[in-house]
Protein backbone atom coordinates (compact mmCIF):
# COMPACT_ATOMS: atom_id res chain seq x y z
CA UNK A 1 0.00 0.00 0.00
CA UNK A 2 1.02 3.69 -1.26
CA UNK A 3 -0.37 7.30 0.20
CA UNK A 4 -1.46 8.49 3.04
CA UNK A 5 -0.25 6.32 5.79
CA UNK A 6 -1.12 9.34 8.50
CA UNK A 7 -4.49 9.29 7.78
CA UNK A 8 -5.03 8.07 11.32
CA UNK A 9 -7.57 5.77 12.58
CA UNK A 10 -9.44 8.12 14.56
CA UNK A 11 -9.72 10.65 11.86
CA UNK A 12 -11.15 8.13 9.68
CA UNK A 13 -13.72 6.58 11.62
CA UNK A 14 -14.94 10.09 12.88
CA UNK A 15 -15.51 10.59 9.38
CA UNK A 16 -16.90 7.46 8.18
CA UNK A 17 -19.51 7.42 10.95
CA UNK A 18 -19.91 11.24 10.85
CA UNK A 19 -20.88 10.71 7.58
CA UNK A 20 -22.94 7.29 7.72
CA UNK A 21 -25.39 9.48 10.31
CA UNK A 22 -25.04 12.39 8.38
CA UNK A 23 -26.00 11.21 4.86
CA UNK A 24 -29.20 9.40 6.69
CA UNK A 25 -30.35 12.11 8.22
CA UNK A 26 -30.12 14.32 5.02
CA UNK A 27 -32.35 10.89 3.17
CA UNK A 28 -34.73 10.76 5.94
CA UNK A 29 -35.29 14.77 6.73
CA UNK A 30 -38.23 15.19 4.53
CA UNK A 31 -39.63 11.28 4.01
CA UNK A 32 -39.54 10.81 7.80
CA UNK A 33 -39.53 14.22 9.32
CA UNK A 34 -41.20 16.70 7.37
CA UNK A 35 -43.78 14.26 5.74
CA UNK A 36 -45.87 16.02 2.74
CA UNK A 37 -46.10 19.26 4.15
CA UNK A 38 -45.05 22.31 1.57
CA UNK A 39 -41.69 23.44 1.22
CA UNK A 40 -39.87 27.13 1.04
CA UNK A 41 -39.30 27.01 -2.52
CA UNK A 42 -35.54 29.14 -1.60
CA UNK A 43 -34.48 26.08 -0.06
CA UNK A 44 -35.77 23.49 -2.34
CA UNK A 45 -33.52 25.80 -4.87
CA UNK A 46 -30.45 25.75 -2.87
CA UNK A 47 -30.78 21.99 -2.53
CA UNK A 48 -30.88 21.64 -6.05
CA UNK A 49 -27.80 23.16 -7.00
CA UNK A 50 -24.81 21.50 -3.86
CA UNK A 51 -23.70 19.02 -6.03
CA UNK A 52 -22.73 21.18 -8.82
CA UNK A 53 -21.17 23.93 -6.51
CA UNK A 54 -19.57 22.08 -4.42
CA UNK A 55 -17.71 19.15 -7.33
CA UNK A 56 -16.16 21.90 -9.40
CA UNK A 57 -14.23 22.89 -6.93
CA UNK A 58 -12.95 20.32 -5.29
CA UNK A 59 -11.77 18.98 -8.66
CA UNK A 60 -10.36 22.23 -9.93
CA UNK A 61 -7.23 22.09 -7.60
CA UNK A 62 -6.39 18.81 -8.50
CA UNK A 63 -6.68 19.20 -12.40
CA UNK A 64 -4.94 22.43 -12.28
CA UNK A 65 -1.93 21.68 -10.09
CA UNK A 66 -1.80 18.10 -9.40
CA UNK A 67 0.51 16.56 -6.37
CA UNK A 68 1.89 13.65 -8.51
CA UNK A 69 3.93 16.59 -10.53
CA UNK A 70 4.55 18.56 -7.39
CA UNK A 71 1.62 21.42 -8.01
CA UNK A 72 3.24 21.89 -11.47
CA UNK A 73 0.32 21.83 -14.50
CA UNK A 74 0.47 18.99 -16.87
CA UNK A 75 -0.96 19.76 -19.87
CA UNK A 76 -2.00 15.94 -20.41
CA UNK A 77 -3.57 15.76 -17.64
CA UNK A 78 -5.47 19.33 -17.91
CA UNK A 79 -6.19 18.02 -21.88
CA UNK A 80 -7.67 14.28 -20.29
CA UNK A 81 -9.94 16.20 -17.95
CA UNK A 82 -10.76 18.24 -20.87
CA UNK A 83 -11.57 15.60 -23.17
CA UNK A 84 -14.00 14.18 -20.29
CA UNK A 85 -15.69 16.89 -19.34
CA UNK A 86 -16.58 17.71 -23.49
CA UNK A 87 -18.01 13.99 -23.31
CA UNK A 88 -19.67 13.89 -20.60
CA UNK A 89 -21.29 17.10 -21.19
CA UNK A 90 -22.15 16.01 -24.55
CA UNK A 91 -23.42 12.65 -24.10
CA UNK A 92 -24.58 13.04 -20.67
CA UNK A 93 -23.30 9.69 -20.02
CA UNK A 94 -20.67 9.37 -17.32
CA UNK A 95 -18.97 6.15 -18.60
CA UNK A 96 -17.99 7.14 -21.86
CA UNK A 97 -16.88 10.42 -20.59
CA UNK A 98 -14.68 8.70 -18.03
CA UNK A 99 -12.99 6.03 -20.65
CA UNK A 100 -12.11 9.29 -23.12
CA UNK A 101 -10.71 10.82 -20.45
CA UNK A 102 -8.77 7.66 -19.40
CA UNK A 103 -7.81 6.55 -23.13
CA UNK A 104 -6.55 10.75 -23.73
CA UNK A 105 -3.91 9.98 -20.42
CA UNK A 106 -2.84 6.75 -21.40
CA UNK A 107 -2.94 6.33 -25.31
CA UNK A 108 -0.54 8.69 -25.86
CA UNK A 109 1.96 7.58 -22.93
CA UNK A 110 2.10 4.02 -24.91
CA UNK A 111 2.88 5.42 -28.28
CA UNK A 112 5.56 7.48 -27.30
CA UNK B 1 -54.29 -4.00 -6.06
CA UNK B 2 -53.03 -7.82 -6.18
CA UNK B 3 -48.85 -9.13 -5.10
CA UNK B 4 -48.28 -9.55 -8.51
CA UNK B 5 -49.07 -6.34 -9.74
CA UNK B 6 -46.76 -5.30 -6.95
CA UNK B 7 -44.30 -8.40 -7.89
CA UNK B 8 -44.46 -6.59 -11.50
CA UNK B 9 -43.46 -2.90 -10.49
CA UNK B 10 -40.86 -4.47 -8.34
CA UNK B 11 -38.68 -6.02 -11.45
CA UNK B 12 -39.95 -2.90 -13.53
CA UNK B 13 -37.47 -0.72 -11.45
CA UNK B 14 -34.92 -3.29 -11.33
CA UNK B 15 -35.69 -3.47 -14.94
CA UNK B 16 -35.13 0.16 -15.77
CA UNK B 17 -31.92 0.98 -12.93
CA UNK B 18 -29.95 -1.59 -15.61
CA UNK B 19 -27.73 1.16 -17.31
CA UNK B 20 -26.81 2.13 -13.94
CA UNK B 21 -24.99 -1.22 -13.58
CA UNK B 22 -22.44 0.79 -15.96
CA UNK B 23 -22.33 3.63 -13.41
CA UNK B 24 -22.55 1.84 -10.18
CA UNK B 25 -20.45 -0.45 -11.06
CA UNK B 26 -16.85 0.82 -12.03
CA UNK B 27 -17.06 3.85 -9.75
CA UNK B 28 -17.53 1.12 -6.67
CA UNK B 29 -14.55 -0.60 -8.32
CA UNK B 30 -12.62 2.81 -8.30
CA UNK B 31 -13.49 3.71 -4.89
CA UNK B 32 -11.86 0.38 -3.88
CA UNK B 33 -8.85 0.61 -5.30
CA UNK B 34 -8.55 4.52 -4.50
CA UNK B 35 -9.53 3.61 -0.85
CA UNK B 36 -6.71 0.93 -1.00
CA UNK B 37 -4.26 2.93 -2.26
CA UNK B 38 -4.86 5.69 0.56
CA UNK B 39 -3.91 3.34 3.27
CA UNK B 40 -7.47 2.05 4.04
CA UNK B 41 -7.72 -1.92 4.86
CA UNK B 42 -10.28 -4.04 3.54
CA UNK B 43 -13.05 -3.87 5.94
CA UNK B 44 -12.63 -0.12 7.01
CA UNK B 45 -13.60 0.39 2.75
CA UNK B 46 -16.31 -2.35 2.67
CA UNK B 47 -17.80 -0.60 5.67
CA UNK B 48 -17.80 3.12 4.40
CA UNK B 49 -19.77 2.42 0.97
CA UNK B 50 -21.85 -0.01 3.35
CA UNK B 51 -22.82 2.66 5.91
CA UNK B 52 -22.49 5.79 4.20
CA UNK B 53 -23.71 4.83 0.39
CA UNK B 54 -23.12 7.88 -1.56
CA UNK B 55 -20.14 7.77 -4.17
CA UNK B 56 -19.51 11.08 -4.79
CA UNK B 57 -19.79 12.23 -1.07
CA UNK B 58 -17.29 9.03 -0.52
CA UNK B 59 -14.94 9.76 -3.08
CA UNK B 60 -14.67 13.89 -1.64
CA UNK B 61 -14.09 12.75 2.07
CA UNK B 62 -11.40 10.25 0.68
CA UNK B 63 -9.68 12.96 -0.94
CA UNK B 64 -9.90 15.82 1.69
CA UNK B 65 -9.02 13.53 4.49
CA UNK B 66 -5.46 12.67 1.76
CA UNK B 67 -5.32 16.28 1.56
CA UNK B 68 -5.06 16.62 5.85
CA UNK B 69 -7.84 18.43 5.44
CA UNK B 70 -9.58 19.29 9.08
CA UNK B 71 -12.06 16.67 9.93
CA UNK B 72 -14.83 18.70 10.56
CA UNK B 73 -14.35 20.24 6.93
CA UNK B 74 -14.33 17.42 5.33
CA UNK B 75 -17.50 16.43 7.00
CA UNK B 76 -18.91 19.33 5.89
CA UNK B 77 -17.79 19.35 1.83
CA UNK B 78 -19.00 15.39 1.83
CA UNK B 79 -21.88 16.21 3.44
CA UNK B 80 -22.91 19.44 0.85
CA UNK B 81 -22.19 16.56 -1.21
CA UNK B 82 -25.41 14.79 -0.39
CA UNK B 83 -27.76 17.95 0.16
CA UNK B 84 -29.39 16.70 -3.06
CA UNK B 85 -30.14 13.70 -1.24
CA UNK B 86 -32.30 16.16 0.62
CA UNK B 87 -34.01 17.42 -2.32
CA UNK B 88 -34.63 14.27 -3.76
CA UNK B 89 -36.27 13.16 -0.47
CA UNK B 90 -38.24 16.21 -0.54
CA UNK B 91 -39.26 15.46 -4.18
CA UNK B 92 -40.50 11.65 -2.88
CA UNK B 93 -42.52 12.47 -0.09
CA UNK B 94 -45.42 13.49 -1.70
CA UNK B 95 -45.75 9.73 -3.60
CA UNK B 96 -43.93 7.74 -0.37
CA UNK B 97 -45.02 9.63 2.51
CA UNK B 98 -47.94 7.82 3.28
CA UNK B 99 -46.07 4.29 4.47
CA UNK B 100 -45.46 3.58 8.31
CA UNK B 101 -42.78 4.88 9.56
CA UNK B 102 -40.36 2.09 9.22
CA UNK B 103 -40.34 1.86 5.91
CA UNK B 104 -39.89 5.07 5.33
CA UNK B 105 -36.32 4.96 7.69
CA UNK B 106 -35.35 1.80 5.13
CA UNK B 107 -36.43 3.69 2.09
CA UNK B 108 -34.57 6.79 3.26
CA UNK B 109 -31.50 5.38 3.49
CA UNK B 110 -31.73 3.69 -0.15
CA UNK B 111 -32.53 7.98 -1.54
CA UNK B 112 -29.69 8.35 -4.33
CA UNK B 113 -29.43 9.49 -7.68
CA UNK B 114 -30.32 6.52 -9.54
CA UNK B 115 -33.08 5.27 -7.63
CA UNK B 116 -34.51 8.70 -7.39
CA UNK B 117 -34.23 9.93 -10.82
CA UNK B 118 -36.49 6.29 -11.81
CA UNK B 119 -38.51 6.74 -9.26
CA UNK B 120 -39.90 10.01 -10.12
CA UNK B 121 -40.23 9.77 -13.52
CA UNK B 122 -42.42 6.54 -13.01
CA UNK B 123 -44.40 8.01 -10.40
CA UNK B 124 -44.92 11.35 -12.86
CA UNK B 125 -46.20 8.89 -15.90
CA UNK B 126 -48.57 6.85 -13.32
CA UNK B 127 -50.11 9.19 -11.38
CA UNK B 128 -52.66 6.48 -9.77
CA UNK B 129 -49.90 4.08 -8.99
CA UNK B 130 -50.94 2.69 -5.95
CA UNK B 131 -48.55 3.04 -2.45
CA UNK B 132 -47.36 -0.54 -2.58
CA UNK B 133 -46.50 -0.81 -6.03
CA UNK B 134 -44.61 3.09 -5.72
CA UNK B 135 -42.85 1.26 -2.77
CA UNK B 136 -42.22 -1.81 -4.98
CA UNK B 137 -40.77 0.29 -8.16
CA UNK B 138 -38.55 2.40 -5.68
CA UNK B 139 -37.23 -1.39 -4.07
CA UNK B 140 -36.72 -2.54 -7.73
CA UNK B 141 -34.44 0.21 -8.79
CA UNK B 142 -32.06 -0.17 -5.44
CA UNK B 143 -32.16 -4.60 -5.71
CA UNK B 144 -29.55 -4.63 -8.48
CA UNK B 145 -27.62 -1.66 -8.08
CA UNK B 146 -26.89 -1.02 -4.09
CA UNK B 147 -25.35 -5.07 -3.47
CA UNK B 148 -23.27 -4.03 -6.43
CA UNK B 149 -22.01 -1.08 -5.52
CA UNK B 150 -20.52 -2.94 -2.27
CA UNK B 151 -19.52 -6.30 -3.92
CA UNK B 152 -17.50 -3.73 -6.51
CA UNK B 153 -15.69 -1.31 -3.63
CA UNK B 154 -14.99 -4.89 -1.58
CA UNK B 155 -13.81 -6.06 -5.21
CA UNK B 156 -11.66 -2.81 -5.50
CA UNK B 157 -10.41 -2.73 -2.49
CA UNK B 158 -8.83 -6.39 -2.94
CA UNK B 159 -7.23 -6.11 -5.90
CA UNK B 160 -6.10 -2.64 -5.29
CA UNK B 161 -3.59 -3.84 -3.11
CA UNK B 162 -1.76 -6.02 -6.24
CA UNK B 163 -1.73 -2.37 -8.51
CA UNK B 164 1.49 -1.35 -8.80
CA UNK B 165 2.12 2.17 -7.97
CA UNK B 166 3.77 3.00 -11.47
CA UNK B 167 -0.12 2.74 -12.75
CA UNK B 168 -0.50 5.79 -10.93
CA UNK B 169 -3.98 6.19 -10.27
CA UNK B 170 -3.55 9.93 -8.80
CA UNK B 171 -5.48 11.53 -11.82
CA UNK B 172 -8.66 8.71 -11.67
CA UNK B 173 -10.54 10.96 -8.92
CA UNK B 174 -10.38 14.47 -10.83
CA UNK B 175 -11.32 12.58 -13.67
CA UNK B 176 -14.47 10.12 -12.37
CA UNK B 177 -15.59 13.69 -10.79
CA UNK B 178 -15.72 15.43 -13.89
CA UNK B 179 -17.31 12.47 -15.62
CA UNK B 180 -19.68 12.76 -12.85
CA UNK B 181 -20.42 17.02 -12.84
CA UNK B 182 -20.16 17.37 -16.56
CA UNK B 183 -23.73 15.77 -17.47
CA UNK B 184 -25.59 17.32 -14.43
CA UNK B 185 -25.20 20.68 -15.93
CA UNK B 186 -28.55 20.55 -17.35
CA UNK B 187 -29.21 24.30 -17.51
CA UNK B 188 -28.10 27.34 -17.48
CA UNK B 189 -28.47 27.56 -13.58
CA UNK B 190 -26.22 24.82 -13.42
CA UNK B 191 -23.33 25.90 -15.65
CA UNK B 192 -23.60 28.88 -14.15
CA UNK B 193 -23.09 27.98 -10.78
CA UNK B 194 -20.36 25.43 -12.14
CA UNK B 195 -18.57 28.46 -12.79
CA UNK B 196 -18.86 30.63 -10.20
CA UNK B 197 -17.39 27.59 -8.10
CA UNK B 198 -14.58 27.20 -10.34
CA UNK B 199 -13.72 30.93 -10.47
CA UNK B 200 -13.93 31.01 -6.13
CA UNK B 201 -11.49 27.67 -6.28
CA UNK B 202 -9.19 29.59 -8.20
CA UNK B 203 -9.04 32.55 -6.50
CA UNK B 204 -9.59 31.04 -2.73
CA UNK B 205 -6.97 28.57 -3.37
CA UNK B 206 -4.50 30.02 -1.22
CA UNK B 207 -7.25 29.68 1.92
CA UNK B 208 -5.80 27.79 4.78
CA UNK B 209 -8.01 24.74 6.22
CA UNK B 210 -10.00 23.95 2.78
CA UNK B 211 -12.02 26.79 3.61
CA UNK B 212 -11.84 27.66 -0.19
CA UNK B 213 -13.75 24.77 -1.20
CA UNK B 214 -16.90 25.82 1.12
CA UNK B 215 -16.89 29.28 -0.12
CA UNK B 216 -16.42 28.27 -3.68
CA UNK B 217 -19.23 25.90 -2.89
CA UNK B 218 -21.71 28.44 -1.22
CA UNK B 219 -20.83 31.32 -4.07
CA UNK B 220 -21.84 28.57 -6.79
CA UNK B 221 -25.46 27.40 -4.91
CA UNK B 222 -25.87 31.07 -4.36
CA UNK B 223 -25.41 31.55 -7.89
CA UNK B 224 -27.34 28.30 -8.80
CA UNK B 225 -30.29 29.54 -7.24
CA UNK B 226 -30.54 33.16 -8.58
CA UNK B 227 -30.21 32.22 -11.91
CA UNK B 228 -32.54 30.12 -11.58
CA UNK B 229 -35.11 32.78 -9.71
CA UNK B 230 -34.23 35.07 -12.82
CA UNK B 231 -34.89 32.82 -15.57
CA UNK B 232 -37.98 32.15 -13.96
CA UNK B 233 -38.82 35.55 -13.73
CA UNK B 234 -37.96 36.63 -17.42
CA UNK B 235 -39.76 33.53 -18.82
CA UNK B 236 -42.44 32.83 -16.22
CA UNK B 237 -42.12 29.22 -16.47
CA UNK B 238 -40.42 26.77 -14.43
CA UNK B 239 -37.57 25.23 -15.14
Amino acid sequence: MTGTQDMTDTVLWTVIIGLALGSFALRFLFLGVVGDRPLPRWLLRCLRYTAVAILPALITPLVLWPKANGGETDPMKLAAAGVTFAVGYLTKQVLPAVLAGAATLIVPALLF
Amino acid sequence: MTSSTTNRALWRGARDSLPFVFVAGPFGLLFGVVSSDAGLHVTETFFFSVSVFAGAAQFTALQLMQEHAPTLIVLISALAVNLRCAMYSAALTPHLGAAPMWQRAVGAFFIVDQSYALSIVEYENKPDMPLAEKWAYFTGTNVVIAPLWCCMTLLGSLVGAAIPESWSLDFAVPLAFTAIVAPMLRTPAHIAAAFVSVSVAILAAGVPHNLGLILAGLAGMITGAVVETEIERRTGRLI
